[in-house]
């Protein structure tokens, strides 16, 4: 894990500064194996279908013949293209996603950020033959991702890819967390004001982190922070006693939050 | 004493994140909608009008990311917006290089041979590679026969037979085209075909086992040649090996001379390019060698199961004419297909 970065930082010509987080080796591995069962399953059901016509025709003397040689030949065949194809024709028809790397929510991309180009996609999957070495433990592939700085196989690096977390998430209602009625702080609207005033925004940025992400905390880690904010704020903020007994810490900062996100404006 | 300015972050930038995003949102919506419709039917082309609307709404997002950025710092919300904003920027700015529609006969008849010989020098050091290995196994045969075992692998364990022996068996045998000839074929095509895979992807380990690939077949069928022909069994072998060969083995020359242009890339000779940018240039040159390789490959996969294993004696000097033929053929395709015209004489003397 040689100078590793969890994310691609994009400048845009617009001047748009933003950044993808890349897939972990671990989640590109249970995505592969994902993919490894469908492709099973794929040749499994297309070697019945096989069987079953040669079963059907072989009652049919010069037909069953035929049908059973053509039928093992075209099974070779197809299993080769499956094994071969399978990547590239879902990476190329459903944008940089197999069925493993949808359910693992990964995408391949461009290295730039870009969309997949056709001789991208044929590229990565042909170098999978590399990766796959030796003898498919995905031993060369396994050490490029663990080596390179942003988790590329050799099939990437050639590709000039990328696999990404897809963070397509429904934005936060915010309603819940900054709501003006159950803000007792709102019957000061002068302290609240002042209160906006001596708050920097990389404070409320950290109330505001603190209130949406609360439920992700482990709760003695939630009590000790919400303790440093509300200390913090208490301090900073001249809320009388009577609005401010026998409020908790976390009820203090919601109110903190409400006070700096509700009713502000630009 | 004069009052301390106020700090210019202090006031007034925060931004009301609820009315924000409530304003905002439709925004967000339908550019993901427009995102998904896209994905969905990725070679749709969007007409004039929504294809500016989708730039206005990437514009306005992206406007939107800076502004929750800069005055609130939200952090579900700017990763929400960060993955839309990501997404369109990948549709809007992606390569258009790519659109051009793939013309197969144009592609056959001139990319593929044209490319072939952009690189004519990693062909013949692929090619000069073969049959040095097939030197040095034929070498080995001369001074140990006894070795023999030893250089045929184990899944080609027939040819360890004395070829006469082999001869006189394949001679008295009735051919059936059904018994089994499918599945050979099928399993010679993709055994082929892997291999020149292989030998091309593996010029990623700058070109060392594209070498030793290609010297050990040469190997193989150096011993095997010498085999033969010791044993006078010559026209028997050109009779077998013709007619496929003559497609076969220069489809894994081309699958290595693709491997020798990655180590070429690798190593970055004569230019100051980065890695990834020199792989760009020459990824549509390795597409068209390994295609045109493949395309090769299936017809040697063909022709070996229904024509060279056919072992009439009366046959023999049609099935060398063929293979014959189909290598010369070969050759002018790859040297002569594909050139442009020379412009006419400017000279007005």
């Amino acid at each position: 894990m040689l100078g590793k970065t969890t994310s691609l930082n994009i400048r845009t010509p617009e001047g748009v500064a933003f950044e993808i987080p890349i897939a972990s080796p671990f989640s590109r591995c249970l995505a592969l194996a994902i993919d490894t069962a469908v492709i099973v399953a794929l040749t499994i059901f297309l070697s019945q279908v096989m069987w079953a016509l040669s079963v059907m025709t072989s009652s049919i003397p010069t037909l069953g013949r035929v049908v059973g040689d053509f039928g093992s030949g075209a099974m070779v065949v197809m299993q080769f293209l499956v094994a071969t194809g399978y990547g590239m024709a879902t990476e190329w028809l459903w944008s940089g996603r197999t069925v493993g790397k949808r359910m693992m929510r990964l995408r391949v991309i461009d290295e730039r950020g870009l969309s997949l180009g056709l001789k991208q996609v044929v590229i990565r999957n042909l170098f999978r033959l590399l990766d796959m070495l030796p003898s498919m433990f995905y031993l060369l592939g396994g050490i490029s991702c663990l080596l390179t700085k942003r988790c590329q196989r050799l099939g990437d690096i050639a590709a000039g890819t990328l696999v990404i977390r897809e963070t397509e998430t429904a934005p936060p209602s915010l309603e819940e967390f900054v709501r003006a009625e159950r803000n007792s702080f709102a019957a000061m609207p002068h302290l609240e004001a002042r209160l906006r005033q001596r708050t920097t925004p990389e404070e409320a940025r950290l109330v505001l982190d603190a209130v949406t992400r609360r439920n992700e905390l482990d709760p003695g880690a939630r009590l000790e922070l919400f303790g440093q904010l509300a200390a913090y704020f208490r301090e900073r903020a001249e809320f009388p006693d009577e609005i401010t007994i026998g409020l908790s810490d976390e009820q203090y900062v919601r109110n903190v939050a409400a006070t700096l996100f509700h009713r502000a404006s630009v | 004493m004069l009052p301390a300015a106020p700090s210019p972050i202090l006031t007034g930038v925060i931004l009301d994140v609820e009315k924000f995003i409530a304003r905002e949102r439709l925004f967000w919506d339908e550019l993901a909608g427009l995102l998904r419709l896209q994905d969905n039917q990725p070679d749709r082309r969007p007409p004039l009008e929504e294809a500016q609307r989708f730039y206005y709404l990437y514009q306005r997002v992206s406007s939107d990311l800076v502004k929750l950025k800069t005055f609130a710092g939200e952090a579900e919300t700017t990763r929400f917006l960060e993955g839309l904003v990501a997404r369109a920027y990948s549709r809007l700015h992606e390569d258009c290089g790519e659109r051009v529609p793939f013309r197969p006969w144009q592609w056959l008849t001139r990319a593929f041979p044209a490319t072939f010989r952009r690189h004519w020098i990693a062909f013949a050091l692929s090619c000069g590679t073969f049959w040095i290995g097939a030197a040095f196994g034929a070498a080995a045969l001369k001074l140990n026969y006894e070795s023999k075992t030893d250089f045929i692998p184990p899944q080609f364990s027939h040819l360890n037979e004395k070829p006469s022996k082999r001869v006189e068996r394949e001679e008295k045998q009735d051919f059936d085209a059904f018994q089994g000839r499918h599945a050979f074929s099928a399993q010679l095509m993709t055994h082929n075909t892997k291999v020149t895979i292989l030998t091309m992807v593996t010029g990623f380990l700058w070109g060392v086992f594209t070498l030793i690939l290609l010297f050990y077949n040469g190997t193989l069928i150096g011993v095997v040649i010498y085999d033969y022909l010791v044993d006078g069994q010559g026209t028997f072998l050109a009779a077998w090996l013709l007619p496929h060969g003559s497609f076969e083995l220069p489809a894994i020359f081309i699958g290595g001379q693709a491997g020798l242009v990655i180590a070429r890339t690798m190593f970055g000779w004569g230019t100051n390019l980065r890695l990834r940018q020199r792989f760009a240039r020459v990824r549509g040159d390795l597409l068209t060698l390994i295609g045109g390789a493949a395309l090769l490959l299936v017809w040697a996969g063909i022709v070996e199961s229904f024509l060279s294993q056919y072992h009439d004696p009366l046959f023999y000097p049609w099935k060398i004419g063929f293979g014959a033929v189909q290598l010369a053929a070969l050759a002018l395709f790859l040297s002569l297909c594909g050139r442009k015209p020379r412009p006419a004489s400017t000279d007005l003397d």
